[in-house]
């Protein structure tokens, strides 16, 4: 037995192989997809958020059945916390949910792609370089995607600011209303406190050419976390204007907004 | 003695593997003559071969002598060989003396080769690039400027003269037996240079399926440009490791020490002027291709792969 297989038997044991590969995904013949999604190292990735997932930050996930089992679907959460931590948490609960579970599609930041490994590895797991048309053709391939339509407004937001809502932008709903892909929205609780900032050093960001330069603490806490997904909310592909499209977002931004609430008031510790 | 029922085809770039295939797939049923401005070279007996530059006077001889029903123009310098203004000469001011002249002979079909290389790798591409989208590669080098200024040109006889029924080719990387490409010859090397930390996905097509997407696009008069890639991808990394190559991994940041790096070496399979396409991705979607010509790709990435492994020895 090989080095690689011992490591593979230990990280991803044939329970997890079997529950990754019951998930259909449309992949390639040395099971790539277009945008760099890779079913084995994908194993190795739940394998290692799993640890993360349940001992780390020890996530309470509620409703994550709401999620269709099928078709596109848009998941939007509120975003948090400098790192992509909330998007892994959630492509987690779905992806290993008992009944029906999908690897779902996160949209990240494009300052990602430039950044030598990281961005290959993200790719890998899952998640896409944000642009509209890669969100669309991956509804079109019936695909459940995470947006953040906070962006780095949200995700790069100080703890002063925490647990409010940022400008959505308003490019997730023309796409959920284009490909009828029903919106779950998301309310993350305890991220925010997974690095907290106290400040945002611009002129460091912009020389870096990072999106922004959090003064906090050089680890992750482990905060717990709760996910609260909510009801799908269907929306008709009717031509409509812009002003009335915002309005629809912002039905969203309150329903994301609900989903925080109750997730802050359920919430016992911080830790 | 010319046969006046069989269709009379030109092929440009005849010296080159791909040419040689679709001259073998048409030579039962159409005339053809064949060109190559690098070489002459001897395709049988029943084919005449010249090697000729196209903007030589001598080139309308062809024309007038052969009097063709279509041409297969797949005579594209590469942007390995040659200097930026030969190539600019050959591919740009050559394919228009091409098109001109397939206008005043009355031309009814035009095939042009072009390449995925025009989308440009930036690290803001989507995956799956439409036809549509912007051409971006001339503002990442001006020695990819040629491939793009070819397709403009193509694009505008293509509107402004219907009757040549203008297709527009643009492949994914080519690979296979007897390709001389870059890429070809970076898969067929015991030792690869790549960027650290970087593995852009990949599409790669079977030369004979390329063959074959080539002389399905010369049947069907459909006008239009197409990307033709096959529905399978693979990590450029990976890819290597399929074909048995060793990885040497060149410093990827900050941007300007590869560059540096790659403009010393001067590889002529890992010019500093591609280096983004071993960095960001460029795939495109060729599903318009497909449906349009009914085109399946027959050769799986792993037969590809399978050649260069055995292969590793100059073939």
């Amino acid at each position: 037995m090989g080095l690689t297989s011992i490591l593979k038997s230990r990280l991803v044991p044939a329970e997890l192989e079997n529950h990754i590969n019951r998930i259909r995904k449309p992949i390639g013949s040395l099971g790539y997809d277009p945008w760099g999604y890779n079913n084995e190292v994908m194993k190795y990735g739940f394998s290692l958020t799993r640890q993360i997932y349940e001992k780390y930050f020890r996530v309470e996930a509620t409703g994550v059945d709401k999620i269709p089992s099928e078709g596109p679907v848009l998941i939007v959460p509120n975003h948090s916390g400098q790192l992509p931590v909330d998007g892994l948490l959630i492509a987690y609960a779905l992806a290993s949910r008992e009944k029906n579970p999908r690897i779902p599609r996160a949209m990240i930041e494009r300052f990602f792609p430039t950044v030598p490994y990281l961005g290959n590895l993200l790719n890998e797991f899952g998640a896409v370089l944000g642009d509209p048309t890669n969100c669309a053709k991956m509804l079109a391939n019936g695909e459940a995607v995470i947006v953040f339509p906070e962006g780095i407004r949200g995700s790069g937001k100080l703890y002063q600011d925490r647990y409010q809502l940022k400008r959505f932008g308003n490019g997730f709903m023309h796409l959920a209303m284009k490909y009828k892909a029903p919106i779950v929205p998301v309310g993350v609780v305890g991220c925010e406190e997974t690095i907290p900032a106290i400040a945002n050093i611009k002129p460091l960001a912009r020389w870096l050419g990072i999106p922004y330069a959090p003064v906090a603490m050089p680890f992750v806490l482990p905060a717990k976390v709760h996910l609260n997904f909510g009801d799908p909310m269907m929306f008709d592909d009717l031509e409509i204007p812009e002003e009335q499209v915002t309005e629809r977002v912002e039905q969203v931004k309150a329903a994301i907004s609900e989903l925080i609430d109750t997730g802050l008031s359920e919430r016992k510790r911080l830790f | 003695m010319v046969e006046k029922n069989r269709p009379q085809i030109l092929v440009t770039g005849a010296a080159g593997a791909l040419a040689q295939q679709v001259i073998n797939r048409l030579r039962d049923t159409c005339n053809l003559v064949a060109v190559d401005f690098r070489e002459q070279v001897y395709l049988g007996d029943d084919i005449p071969s010249y090697c000729i530059d196209f903007n030589k006077r001598s080139f309308e001889d062809l024309f007038r002598r052969y009097q063709f029903d279509g041409v297969i123009h797949l005579g594209r310098i590469m942007s390995s060989q040659l200097t930026r203004m030969r190539r600019y000469n050959a591919n740009v001011l050559g394919t228009q003396k091409l098109l001109d002249l397939s206008h005043k002979y009355h031309i009814k079909r035009v095939v042009v080769l072009s390449t995925f290389h025009v989308y440009g790798a930036v690290a803001y591409n989507p995956a799956l690039i439409d036809e549509e989208a912007p051409l971006k590669s001339a503002g990442l080098s001006a020695d990819l400027i040629d491939s793009v200024e070819l397709e403009n040109l193509a694009n505008i006889y293509l509107w402004r003269y219907p009757d040549l029924n203008i297709t527009i080719l643009r492949p994914c990387n080519i690979v296979g037996p007897g390709v001389r490409n870059s890429i070809s010859t970076l898969l067929g090397m015991e030792r690869a240079p790549v960027l650290a930390g970087f593995s852009p996905m990949m599409q790669f097509i079977h030369i004979d399926d390329m063959a074959d997407a080539i002389v399905l696009t010369y049947n069907k008069t459909q006008r239009g440009i197409f990307n033709v890639a096959p529905q399978d991808w693979v990590a450029y990394q990976h890819a290597l490791k399929l074909c048995g190559c060793a990885r040497i991994p060149i410093p990827s940041i900050p941007p300007l020490l590869p560059r540096m790096i790659l403009r010393t070496l001067n590889l002529r399979s890992f010019p500093s002027y591609l280096m983004h396409f071993f960095k960001y991705p460029v795939v495109i979607d060729g599903r318009a291709f497909a449906r349009e010509f009914g085109f399946s790709p027959k050769r799986p990435l792993k037969e590809i792969f399978r050649f260069y492994r055995e292969n590793k020895k100059p073939v």
